[in-house]
């Protein structure tokens, strides 16, 4: 087999961790100092409740999988924190951080992982599928690529409504080779359509390094080439550079309704799932350099100390609060109940759910 | 006789065939380097190397068409789906395609792929994740379909498959990996289409496939324990082609029948039996014929739901009742 081609890695991603050359960049200089606390806050939220979620399933509390975003805080925070009321995003089943971001509460995020009532999806969905159409988010997908051609059908759908919007489309680096997201590459380009494909490149997918996976020119972004559409590629430690990099491509679907694809490199801290005992395919030693020297949450954390918008005591008070709030959350999580047998069948049609007159059709749909 | 579990049977079945046809290649996602995402492929790679045990991209499509097409050239490819509600990635690869080839040219190609991975619920991780395919594609002729539940069968079922000349689907359940049975140490394959009486009994015949078949066995100790009744459970193993005849020769001697599946049960594998039954042994039956399957929704994500969802112990000894009254 050929050997693939170097990454393209972004030049900041090469240097070590430090003042962020794109502090001053327009779309963070025009940041104020509350906005860059609640960013913060975000971050270190996701963290938190990321943390506590290991705990309950080594309870015992949460069953099937459970795939943790530590380490990744920056993509999720630094790209929805741009979004505006037009603006949609949808993932893949890596689904926490986005949530969290959108404003959804972490007593229901809590709640669906322990398959709960009072969940998001009401216990349906599990960690994989969270949802909050509210807020934009349209989930939390379990097969890898399938959010793909849906989020591509979601910026359709705001441009024929002729809205100024997007959507902002996530997946990891072993997504990028399911023939669904090359399809919706196309039609994303072929439409012009406002959509950003976010690939977040952590390096593996489960027990596959990126250089395994995957044939590709310098970068898996740069594949946006042979569908002739726009690409970036993005140091995901850095929550300034994913703000400055993305705004361009939201400007991009906004003012000319086109596709771009933005290549974030950034790293999971634990195991694929939590099922993955993470032994065999990546060194501690690996973990660990990204843990100490790169770590995008402590990383705005020093940004921020240094700009005099944090002290120490406010993000030791901001870092408590959010524990504290996911051990709430986990108590609620515990106590709440669950669905009944007859939830079971609620949720499938909308008629069943609607009776009267308005139903369309006839005739037996749900079966003994 | 070894004991040994229904995930060591499978790899026992794929060692054996890669030793005796040098065409046998077993590719898949994480299935070699990582020694396979349930372990079936444990060690694989390292006794047979990287030329005969595969990984693949997340690239269902691609790769389950790969192999169909090599198998037309005479490979003998075992392709692993992590699980296969993904093979709905690569649908038009496994139905259009591998199951029409042979039938469009008049018989002038073999196809003679095996697709293997856990089909099956119970383990808490969702509707996208859940599926159990063996109906939808047992309706398609030109494929076939086994789902073993036992050691002995998962090795069996499992050899035939990839000794057969036509595309054969094996639906294992990532709950019984461990399951424990006697298996053979010599060679030996279990036929498609040859249906298993798992327990002899006079009263009822219950016909089962997959967990089901566990589930009806310990519903049958039951009945028989608490109700007095002598049950018989006949194993399916092999959806399509199906073994006819075993299910009749039961139903003639009880004279009565629960079909138990895990499958939805709108179109599903027992409609098809019950079918059967009755058209072909409707005088022999002293009372309706009963179904218990899984409760008819997506797959609930709630544990303590989904176990309600899918036939239990209860259910299947409650609905047995029924079908004695
Ligand atoms: C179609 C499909 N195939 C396989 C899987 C199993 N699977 C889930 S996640 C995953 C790895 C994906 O890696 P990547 O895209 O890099 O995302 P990451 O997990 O790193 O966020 C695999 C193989 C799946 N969910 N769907
Ligand atoms: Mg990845």
């Amino acid at each position: 087999m050929a050997k693939p081609a170097v990454l393209t890695h972004p030049e900041s991603l090469k240097r070590p961790a430090g003042p962020s050359e794109y502090a001053k960049d327009p779309v963070n200089a025009a940041l104020s100092k509350a906005e860059k606390i609640a960013l913060y806050t975000k971050m270190a939220r996701i963290r938190h409740f990321e943390q506590r979620c290991i705990r309950i399933y080594q309870q015992g509390k949460i069953g099937g999988f459970l795939h943790l975003y530590v380490g990744q805080e920056a993509v999720a925070a630094g790209t929805i924190s741009l979004l505006g009321k037009n603006d949609h995003l949808i993932t893949g089943y890596r689904d926490h951080g986005h949530g969290l971001m959108v404003g959804m509460g972490m007593n229901e995020c809590m709640a669906e992982l322990t398959g709960r009532v009072t969940g998001c999806s009401q216990g349906k969905g599990g960690s994989m599928h969270y949802f909050a159409p509210d807020k934009n988010y349209w989930g939390g997908h379990g097969i890898v690529g399938g959010q793909a051609p849906l989020g591509t059908g979601l910026a359709y759908a705001v441009k024929y409504m002729g809205l100024k919007g997007s959507c902002l489309v996530y997946m990891g680096d072993g997504a990028v080779n399911q023939g669904a997201v090359h399809e919706a590459y196309n039609l994303a380009s072929l439409w012009d359509l406002p959509v950003i494909f976010v690939v977040e490149n952590n390096g593996y997918s489960m027990g596959t390094s990126q250089e395994r996976s995957t044939a590709h020119p310098g970068c898996l972004a740069k594949r946006a080439e042979g569908y002739n559409m726009a690409w970036d590629v993005i140091n995901g430690h850095d929550v300034y550079e994913v703000r400055a990099k993305t705004a361009i491509a939201l400007k991009r679907a906004h003012e000319e309704s086109k596709p771009t694809v933005l290549e974030i490199f950034t790293y999971r801290y634990f195991g694929h799932s939590m099922a993955d005992p993470d032994k065999t395919y990546r060194d501690k030693e690996e973990i660990k350099e990204y843990r100490e020297k790169k770590d995008p949450v402590l990383a705005f954390e020093q940004e921020l100390l240094r700009e005099k918008v944090l002290t120490p005591e406010l993000s030791q008070k901001i870092n408590e609060e959010a524990m504290a709030e996911a051990d709430k959350a986990a108590i609620f999580a515990d106590e709440s109940p669950d669905p009944t047998v007859a939830d079971i069948t609620k949720h499938i049609y909308w008629e069943e759910d609607n009776r009267g007159p308005k139903t369309t059709s006839r005739g037996t749909i749900i079966f003994e | 006789m070894a004991v040994i579990s229904y995930r060591e049977a499978l790899r026992a079945a794929m060692r054996e065939e890669l030793k005796r046809d040098d065409k046998v290649v077993i590719m898949g996602e994480e299935v070699a380097q990582f020694n396979g995402a349930y372990k079936v492929t444990e060690g694989l790679l390292k006794e047979f190397g990287p030329k005969r045990i595969v990984d693949t991209p997340i690239s269902e499509a691609g790769f389950i068409g790969l192999g169909i097409g090599a198998s037309m050239l005479g490979i003998r490819p075992v392709m692993e789906l992590m699980f296969w509600s993904f093979s709905y990635v690569a649908f038009d690869q496994i139905v259009n395609n591998a199951g029409n080839i042979r039938y469009m040219s008049g018989g002038l190609i073999n196809c003679p792929i095996v697709i293997r991975g856990p089909g099956n619920g119970g383990t808490n991780v969702g509707a996208t994740h859940s599926h159990t395919p063996e109906a939808i594609l047992a309706s398609h002729p030109g494929i076939k379909v086994v789902c073993p539940a036992t050691p002995y069968d998962a090795k069996g079922l499992l050899k035939a498959a990839i000794r057969d000349n036509d595309p054969v689907y094996v639906m294992e359940n990532t709950i019984l990996y461990n399951d424990k049975g006697e298996v053979p140490d010599e060679d030996y394959i279990v036929p498609l289409g040859v249906a298993d009486v798992k327990r002899v009994g006079t009263d009822l015949t219950i016909v089962a496939h997959g967990r089901a078949v566990i589930t009806s066995l310990k519903a049958a100790e039951i009945l028989e324990q608490e109700h007095g009744v002598s049950v018989e459970v006949v194993d399916l193993r092999s959806i399509r082609p199906l073994d006819e005849e075993t299910i009749l020769a039961s139903v003639r001697k009880t004279h009565r029948a629960l079909l138990v599946e895990e499958n939805k049960p709108f179109c599903g594998v027992d409609a098809q039996v019950a079918y059967l039954i009755q058209s072909k042994a409707f005088d022999e039956l002293d009372a309706p014929i009963h179904r218990v399957s899984s409760i008819d929704a997506p797959q609930i994500y709630c544990k303590r739901m989904e176990d309600q969802q899918l036939p239990d112990v209860n259910r299947v000894v409650r609905e047995a009742l029924k079908v004695l009254a």
